[in-house]
């Protein structure tokens, strides 16, 4: 050992005294009113008893109440016969628990008792025996001493390493689905796709957005999917806004994405995949209610606070001849949380860099 | 009569003891100790809040369907006439509106939940402050702080479960996190939701998970946690009469039979009493998942909550100027979700883990301790102590800060810069003023040892003095105070000998030195018999 060992520990050889004081030993032992007076002692036995009394009460008060108490499609009366019931079962258990308790401490020893330790360790004996035993089952095995079989020791160990593989990798395989995380990639928007209100579907006039207002969005169609409406919902939400055309700052590459102050941004964040749904009209800010990123609107809804690193992905969007709302592609870039590879997943050109600024 | 009963009793005895020989155990656990502490019982609560877990789980799997097959709801609730909703949330709301006592039945559930990760962190805290986790228990704070970690996977997928608005935010920002891992995040999500989130598949995986793995493996390890603590026999404080080499205490037979017993009685009628007249998680409220919506000042349950707050507290941009997203070589590594919600649980856990190794390193002590600390005669650890909780609660308070920002009407942004400081500031500040209380409790025990307590009687001397006469302590009330280990600074030997050659392990034993001069360089020792001797001849 090239530590010098503190010894202040005990081991059940240990000393017994610390820093020369001698252990005093156990305290006087102060009788309770029961163990001394009889009137106290039958007192105690009769507040036990009440108190499992109050138990049976508590059953009763629990089962009365589930027999006898009717739900209505009344919130208040469905309230009601679960107070009841939760009420009884309170008095059911309580009783019985303080009566216990109440018992063990007017009523049983409370006398302390000393009782030794022993060490845990096992004496040398035994370990000895342990050692030889392992020897021998070695011996016996070819696992060690003379006849050792390595070749064996090898191949078995190789095998149980491997044989769960067998069971893991068809299942782990399984569970993944196509395992196409290219997914994460894009959304359902297309060229020409109705940007349309959530959640019922009605397409949007450019007409009906006025100047301040906020829509949320979904694509149209969505609701009409067979399949993964859950999963493309999750992706491929929208926040509408119109600002004042002079409030807005266009990104460059992206002049012709909005039109006449509307402008159309994805709801999910950039930081961890809530919906971004606090739209603050005077300073141009969406808030994301989980963790606090916020976003400038006015200004490619940029991060000026929060988590998130980067904007939320703007949807190019355009008018219909009808004056509807339409979408003019996909997004350009993955939306929600980065990942690995989300800059494989970007397109056009227009790499994620270049619509990013930094916060003030 | 009595006599009959005696005679089918040890009938049934002796047949059972034939066919098991139980009557060695009997006789071993009957009369076995138990030293008695009000602290002691913190870890009780968890055991029977799991208990009361169990009890009502195995009611509410009785009603919930664990699918997510959207269907329209058309039962009472008129607020969700006609809404589209997972089969999950529908049984939900089944079991809350249609079946008498069922919503008891899952607030009781809920409840225990927060009570049992709360009454695990509490009892972890009191094994910690004590030193209760020194040898021999240092495997049974590994297997505690497992029950520990698994207790939060069973309350989150449980929370998970019912489908609803709020929870399923919860997994889309455990889906966000899991995605940022490099390289392997995004298969690991697909793993998880068995596609692309939501999937249709996750709530069964979960509830598998919830009712299955997470309890069968909680059960394990409880047996074995107990197992130890039967095998290692309980700690005890300091006092008159207990050393390391006893246990003093009342048989568990009747006595901790009754109080123990009695006692989840007690903790089963609270939480029935909490589950009556308080509402939790009123799903119905909040509507079935939709990726959609989602309102201001909604939290996560209690314990997750500090990695909420770290994830709100890490800024996505350092100083607005340096990216906590870093992009190289074509790949996105996200630093703002990682260093947050992986890195710093990681290494916070890893910490509290590793602790006794990490104090034993410091101390040098072989030896086995079952008699207590009290936590201000280990006054670094107890520092150390304080700065975790405080780093935790910095964080529980930057996740619930909306809703400090709404109450005390203040900005939010204000606050999220203070919590980043403070993050870092307020744990040493905390730790460097209780090792300072500590040291001054130390000194008052010291004084009191030398000069005993004041009376309050004023004596007037035939000279003419006034004095306060003090009151020695009784033998008793000295123990508890002079009975603690004065621990010295390690020293090690010198790095060459005295041939010049460089010794093997100096680096590590060098590493030991300066972690043991960080506990034990400034100390307050324990008063020595010569000590008190002086000081009573001052007196007279």
């Amino acid at each position: 050992m090239s530590t010098t060992e503190n010894s202040t520990g005990h081991g059940p050889e240990g000393s017994e005294t610390t820093n020369g004081f001698e252990n005093p030993g156990m305290p006087y032992h102060r009788p309770r009113r029961a163990d001394v007076d009889p009137k106290a002692d039958k007192k105690a036995e009769r507040q036990v008893a009440a108190l499992f009394g109050v138990s049976i009460i508590g059953t009763v008060v629990a089962i009365g109440s589930y027999m006898a108490l009717d739900m209505t499609d009344e919130i208040d009366s469905i309230r009601f016969v679960n107070m009841a019931i939760g009420l009884g079962i309170f008095l059911a258990m309580m009783g019985i628990g303080l009566g216990a308790i109440h018992w063990a401490k007017t009523l049983m020893r409370d006398h302390e008792m000393v009782e030794e330790r022993h060490a845990l360790r096992s004496s040398d004996e035994s370990r000895e025996g342990a050692i030889q035993n392992l020897k021998d089952g070695a011996e016996d095995s070819g696992l060690g001493g003379v006849k050792r079989r390595p070749v064996l020791v090898g191949s078995m160990l190789t095998a149980l390493l491997a044989a769960p593989l067998a069971i893991l990798w068809p299942q782990i395989g399984n569970m993944g689905a196509d395992w196409n995380t290219s997914n994460f990639g894009h959304t359902m928007w297309r060229k020409g796709m109705k940007l349309t209100r959530d959640p019922d579907g009605t397409p949007i006039k450019a007409s009906d957005v006025t100047i301040g207002s906020a829509f949320h969005v979904i694509p149209e169609g969505l609701n009409e999917l067979e399949h993964g409406k859950i999963e493309e919902k999750a992706k491929a939400v929208v926040l509408l806004l119109r600002l004042d055309p002079r409030d807005l700052n266009l990104q460059p590459g992206r002049e012709d994405w909005s039109f006449d102050g509307i402008i159309a941004f994805s709801k999910i964040c950039t930081h961890v995949g809530c919906p971004v749904a606090l739209y603050e009209q005077q300073t141009h800010h969406l808030l994301c209610p989980c963790h606090q990123s916020t976003f400038d609107v006015a200004n490619g809804a940029k991060v000026v606070f929060g988590p998130a690193k980067r904007p939320l992905p703007q949807l190019p969007i355009t008018v219909d001849d009808e004056g509807y709302i339409i979408a003019q592609s996909d997004f350009h870039e993955p939306i929600g949380p980065s990942y690995w590879t989300r800059l494989k997943d970007t397109s056009d050109g227009l790499h994620a860099d270049e619509t990013e600024g930094s916060s003030h | 009569m009595g006599a009959r009963v005696n005679a089918a009793a040890s009938g049934t005895a002796n047949w059972v003891d034939e066919r098991t020989s139980i009557g060695g155990f009997v006789k071993f656990f009957a009369r076995k100790l138990f030293p008695d502490h009000w602290s002691f019982m913190l870890g009780e609560i968890a055991l029977y809040s799991f208990i009361v877990l169990l009890l009502s789980g195995v009611f509410l799997t009785a009603f919930f369907v664990p699918s997510m097959t959207i269907v329209t709801y058309d039962g009472p609730l008129a607020t969700m006439q006609g809404v589209e909703m997972s089969e999950a949330f529908a049984s939900t709301l089944h079991m809350s509106f249609e079946v008498p006592g069922g919503l008891l039945m899952r607030q009781i559930h809920h409840w225990s939940a927060l009570l049992f990760t709360a009454a695990i962190v509490t009892h972890m805290a009191r094994v910690f402050f004590t030193g209760a986790f020194r040898k021999p228990r240092e495997l049974n704070w590994l297997v505690g702080f497992t029950l520990m970690i698994l207790s939060l996977a069973a309350g989150f997928s449980g929370y998970s479960l019912p489908d609803d608005v709020l929870s399923g935010n919860g997994l889309r920002i455990i889906e966000g996190v899991t995605r940022s891992i490099p390289i392997v995040g995004e298969y690991i999500s697909y793993w998880i939701f068995g596609g692309e989130f939501p999937g249709e598949i996750l709530i069964p995986r979960l509830f598998t998970m919830h009712i299955l793995l997470v309890p069968g493996l909680i059960l394990v390890l409880i047996a074995l946690h107990l197992f130890l603590v039967f095998l290692h026999k309980h700690t005890q404080y300091p006092g008159g009469g207990r050393k390391h080499t006893n246990v003093v205490g009342l048989p568990l037979f009747p006595v901790y039979t009754a109080k123990a017993g009695g006692f989840f009685f007690v903790v089963f009628g609270i939480v029935a009493l909490v589950a009556a007249l308080f509402t939790i998680n009123p799903v119905w409220n909040y509507g079935p998942y939709d990726p959609s919506p989602v309102s201001a000042g909604t939290q996560p349950d209690w314990y997750i909550l500090f990695v909420d707050g770290a994830l709100r507290l890490m800024p996505g941009w350092l100083f607005d100027v340096i990216p906590m997203e870093w992009e190289f070589w074509g790949y996105t590594l996200s630093l703002n979700l990682l260093i947050p919600a992986l890195i710093m649980p990681g290494l916070f856990f890893g910490f509290v883990a590793l602790y006794p190794w990490i104090e034993a390193w410091a101390t040098g002590d072989r030896g086995e301790k079952h008699v207590l600390d009290r936590p201000r005669n280990a006054p670094v650890r107890t520092g150390i102590g304080v700065a975790l909780i405080t780093f935790y609660v910095v964080l529980v308070m930057e996740g619930s800060n909306d809703i400090i920002a709404n109450l005390f009407h203040l900005s939010l942004n204000d606050l999220t810069y203070f919590f980043r400081i403070g993050i870092f500031v307020l744990p040493v500040i905390a730790f460097w003023i209780t090792r300072r209380i500590c040291f001054g409790l130390q000194r008052k025990d010291r004084e009191l040892v030398l000069h005993g307590k004041e009376t309050g009687r004023i004596v007037r001397h035939e000279h003419g003095e006034y004095v306060e006469v003090h009151e020695p302590l009784t033998d008793q009330e000295r123990w508890l105070l002079v009975s603690y280990d004065d621990i010295a600074p390690l020293e090690i030997e010198d790095e060459y000998n005295d041939r010049g050659v460089r010794r093997k392990g100096y680096r590590w034993d060098r590493f030991k030195k300066w972690l043991s001069h960080l506990y034990f360089e400034k100390r307050i020792s324990p008063v020595t018999p010569e000590e008190l001797e002086a000081a009573q001849h001052e007196h007279h």
